[in-house]
């Protein structure tokens, strides 16, 4: 299984993202340029957070369009894993990818801290390996993290399971339902605000981000059959 | 041709921003103020053969980039 990280100009977790990959399930990755104008190569693409295109405008409203972005699209549409963390998760609601928008916290504050997040959906490529209605703990760092949708979008999400992660205890940016993480209807794109690639070792604080990584390894072999091994 | 244009925060969408500037308006003793909004005004100078053509391109930029519906209003003038 072959992984990509998407770069944009000023993502910053880049490398975070791409060496999670490697410590966790240790598959071939490679960081694709937002450039690129071909992503058959790969089977899941990670969109990692960052700044990109300096926030310009809105989070993610200008890296929408770069060259990749119509890939990934088509990346989508085939089937294969995609996961936006932080900025990466702006960008794809901003590109459609997924339901909702991401706005400014609550108290204007960059929240930057571990959280408690309950598995709402244990279902998708990329949280199979949790159980549902389990608390893990992985650090958020994001000032424009309020997940914002409308009524009926929110029923639309409650009634297909999309919402895959929510706060536990304390709501840090004033997201609709303690929402921190959404899928879209197939379950094949999964965006969220904590960094599971920042929870990778018990020495970093937690690991409880390990299974997002070997999650979407399953995902990957139930797909292509269980006879390819390791 | 010379555009401006206005993205605003959907009315039942949050404002922090505009909620923080209201609080510092009332600490500096402007108790009169109800309600801030904070949006965003863009100035746009285009090329186009007549007004008809420049609200179909402005609408489309908004739709396209300049806002995001799904939180933000837009509404645009041209002058000229």
């Amino acid at each position: 299984m072959k992984f990509a990280v998407l770069v944009f100009p000023a993502s910053n977790c880049d490398i975070d993202m791409f060496k999670a990959v490697e410590d966790t399930v240790g598959e071939p990755v490679e960081y694709v340029w937002h450039t690129a104008t071909d992503l058959t190569p790969y089977d899941v693409i990670l969109v990692p957070g960052g700044f990109s295109y300096g926030d310009y405008l809105r989070c993610g409203a200008i890296a929408q369009f770069a060259p990749v972005m119509a890939e990934l699209h088509k990346a989508v549409e085939s089937g294969k894993f995609v996961l936006g963390v932080c900025n990466g998760f702006q960008i794809l609601t901003e590109a459609g990818l997924l339901p909702g928008a991401l706005i400014r916290n609550n108290r204007l504050k960059f929240r930057c801290h571990p959280v408690d997040l309950v598995v709402e959906n244990n279902r998708t490529a990329f949280t199979n390996g949790y159980c549902q209605g389990e608390t893990i703990r992985i650090p958020i760092a994001h000032g424009e993290g309020n997940y914002y949708c409308d009524e009926q979008t929110l029923e639309r999400l409650k009634t297909n399971n999309q919402i895959v992660f929510r706060y536990q205890g304390d709501n840090p940016n004033g997201s609709v339902e303690n929402i921190a993480g959404v899928s879209n209807e197939r379950g094949n794109v999964v965006g969220m605000m904590p960094h599971p690639e920042r929870a990778v070792s018990e020495l970093l604080g937690s690991a409880d981000g390990v299974r997002m990584f070997t999650s979407v390894l399953n995902a990957w072999r139930e797909k292509n059959g269980a006879a390819i091994g390791r | 041709m010379k555009a401006k244009v206005y993205v605003t925060i959907k009315q039942n969408v949050l404002d922090p921003q505009g909620n923080a500037v209201q609080g510092a308006l009332h600490s500096l003793g402007f108790g009169e103020v109800a309600k801030v909004r904070i949006g965003k005004f863009i100035e746009v100078e285009l090329n186009a053969a007549d007004r008809a053509q420049a609200e179909q391109q402005l609408k489309a930029m908004c739709e396209k980039l300049l806002a995001n519906t799904v939180v933000e209003d837009y509404r645009f003038e041209l002058e000229g």
